[in-house]
């Protein structure tokens, strides 16, 4: 069987990187100055079958019309908004993600975000570092988490974690999704604007699509409240980043827990010093053993699809597509 | 017509303004040192002969000196949990009843050991600070973490607060297991006999004990070393729990995995070993603060006081004390 030629968009793991080098004919594209990418992809194009990216950097329509003999498309991470799918789909190309793993670790953090913010855990720790307890007394009064209303935004598997979570917190939960879940006994908004009025916390867990880019809007945000808090562990783009910004500053938002930003690595520096805000640089499924997961599911899609297998976890494949789709938002 | 207040049952508050200072109710007189200009001692002193109750914080001894000094004194509350600071024998002796918080701040302490325990494994405050410093663009991704998810966690005290810790982490798929002084049926979790035990068989050790005689540094050398060097301790109880010059020696050592501390042994001093370290996370023994419960706390006080003058049993009686 001839060796499957593999581009890898972006390093994401030295794990997957040795073991694809190791099993196929690896083409690592940063290795070609961005200048000479073009020629790079021309020369290489007829041996590369599968490309493996992430979240930082996939398979979008250019690349994907710059390589004839692509089959296969392996996303490291469950949000796909990297891929373009519906050229994947034209072209007859398989895509595989990697969902479930990354499920409890971002829930995990989402939870972890929503307690800091409330109780200014990071802050707390700043403060005490700075040997302010000696010099300035106890730390301020912060607000209780126990029994705050969770709002989640998108209930797929890291919203359905993340509800589980909330739950042994004593807090009522509910949602908004494109539809309302049959067996789940959470209240259901159909809007996310009712929701934002309905909860104290809200949880953004939802996939980055053309429709949700923004979703979380400024008239949201004041919706949410001045001591609302907004998490999200999604996709930075799916809130409109100058508005919460201004709303941090302003008051007009309570506090926020920010895993996700529009322009990862950039983090918009007005927030920094605020005490009522959370930033994390997207180590939202960046455990050793989730990682190593994430990299073992790729290889053994690949390995599946070389030998004519059942692809473990396809994004679409006849009538999973838009099931599964739906079942992310 | 308002009632002359020396006819109301008097009603000593000690410790810190904040908090109390709105402790109101019509049926009592609160005597308030802080709004005299008398010192201290001449001003109990003055007021000694009436005071029937006494509310006080952890931070004020109530001990044999002080309730000899109040005569007519029949009841104390505490706004804290811990009694260790109350002098229970004398109390007994005396026949004056003791209440606490119950259970008030038991979900807030519960909340914040979880979010410490959060913040230690998943590095939620070490990544913050890296991005304070603009690493992100400049030096790339954090380095990656542990998973909370199939921690065993070990819970030193299962009484209120370590059982919503508890229910808390089984949400988050850790496997909970116990040590307390009597095994608790009612809990489907694994209990073990001592610390040592517990510490062997865990990932995490969350404290949520009492402080007692018996208690006192019961986390210790064995205990680090029983539970290993990728070992988390979270400590929401009280400082001398822990062993805190150990746990500072084996952090420095690599021989603890990390430690979320809420609680140090001579507050508000805090081992500056500590600060220079990212698997350390470190508050001011805030766990029990939030607004919520500050306000929940003077209700419960001014009904624990109402049962107590209309002979009513009290909402939340120390045991041991009539």
């Amino acid at each position: 069987m001839a060796s499957l030629g593999v581009l890898l968009v972006v390093s994401v793991d030295s794990y997957l990187e040795a073991e694809l080098d190791r099993r196929f004919n690896l083409f690592r594209l940063w290795e070609s100055p961005p200048s000479r990418r073009r020629e790079f992809l021309q020369t290489n194009a007829p041996w590369i079958r599968a490309v493996v990216g992430s979240p930082n950097g996939c398979a979008d329509a250019e690349l994907i019309d710059q390589l004839p003999n692509l089959e296969i498309v392996a996303n490291f991470g469950v949000g796909i908004d990297k891929v373009d799918l519906p050229r994947c789909r034209e072209r007859g190309i398989r895509v595989v993600y990697t969902p479930d793993v990354v499920t409890d670790d971002t829930a995990d953090l989402g939870i972890g975000l929503a307690i800091a913010a409330l109780r200014r855990i990071c802050d707390a720790d700043r403060y005490t570092r700075a040997g302010s307890w000696k010099d300035k007394g106890d730390y301020k009064l912060t607000s209780k988490f126990s029994g705050k209303a969770v709002g989640i935004l998108g209930l797929g598997r890291i919203g359905l974690a993340v509800a589980k979570r909330a739950q042994g917190f004593g807090c009522p939960i509910c949602y908004c999704s494109r539809s309302e879940k049959p067996n789940t006994n959470y209240k259901y908004y159909p809007s996310v604007l009712d929701l934002a009025y309905n909860c104290h916390v809200l949880v953004v867990a939802c996939p980055l699509t053309d429709e949700t880019h923004h979703i979380i809007n400024r008239e949201v945000i004041e919706a949410l409240g001045p001591k609302g808090v907004l998490v999200n562990i999604g996709r930075g783009s799916l809130v409109d980043e100058k508005e919460l910004v201004s709303a941090l500053l302003d008051g007009r938002l309570g506090a926020a827990g920010l895993d996700v930003f529009e322009h990862e690595p950039h983090v918009p520096e007005q927030l920094f010093g605020l005490e009522n805000v959370v930033l994390v640089p997207h180590i939202g499924t960046d455990t050793v053993e989730t990682t190593k997961a994430m990299s073992d599911l790729i290889l053994d899609n690949l390995a599946a699809y070389m030998l004519n297998k059942p692809l473990l976890t396809p994004v679409f494949g006849s009538a999973l597509f838009s099931t599964r789709i739906c079942a992310l938002f | 017509m308002a009632t002359d207040p020396g006819r109301l049952p008097q009603v000593l508050i000690l410790g810190p303004k904040q908090g109390l200072g709105r402790a109101f109710s019509a049926g009592f007189h609160f005597i308030k040192p802080w709004e005299s200009t008398m010192p201290l001692n001449l001003f109990l002193a003055a007021h000694a002969a009436a005071v029937r109750a006494v509310i006080s914080t952890a931070l004020v001894a109530v001990d044999a000196p002080l309730i000899r000094a109040l005569p007519s004194l029949g009841f104390v509350f505490t706004t804290s949990v811990g009694v260790d600071h109350i002098d229970l024998v004398e109390c007994a002796r005396r026949g004056i009843a003791v209440a606490n918080a119950g259970a008030i701040f038991s979900r807030d302490v519960a909340d914040y050991a979880v979010g410490l325990l959060v913040d230690v494994l998943l590095h939620v405050s070490a990544s913050y600070r890296y991005v304070l410093r603009g690493l992100w663009p400049v030096a790339g991704d954090f380095p990656p973490r542990c998973k909370l998810g199939g921690k065993r966690v070990g819970i030193v005290g299962l009484g209120s607060i370590g059982s919503e810790i508890a229910k808390r982490l089984e949400a988050f798929g850790c496997s909970i297991s116990y040590f307390s002084r009597n095994k608790k049926p009612l809990f489907p979790y694994t209990y073990f006999p001592t610390v040592g035990d517990l510490a062997a068989e865990s990932d995490v050790l969350v404290i949520a004990c009492a402080l007692t005689e018996e208690t006192h540094h019961i986390i210790d050398k064995d205990v680090m070393l029983a539970l290993g060097k990728d070992g988390i301790i979270i400590n929401v109880g009280r400082g001398p729990l822990v062993n805190e010059a150990e746990l500072v020696k084996h952090l420095i050592q690599g021989k603890i995995g990390g430690a979320g501390l809420d609680v140090f042994e001579h507050e508000p001093a805090v081992p500056e070993e500590l600060f220079r370290m990212d698997n350390v996370v470190l508050s001011s023994h805030q766990a029990v603060l939030t607004i919520e419960s500050t306000n929940d706390l003077v209700e419960l006080a001014m009904a624990n006081l109402e049962a107590f003058f209309s002979n009513r049993p009290l909402l939340t009686p120390v045991h041991g004390t009539t």
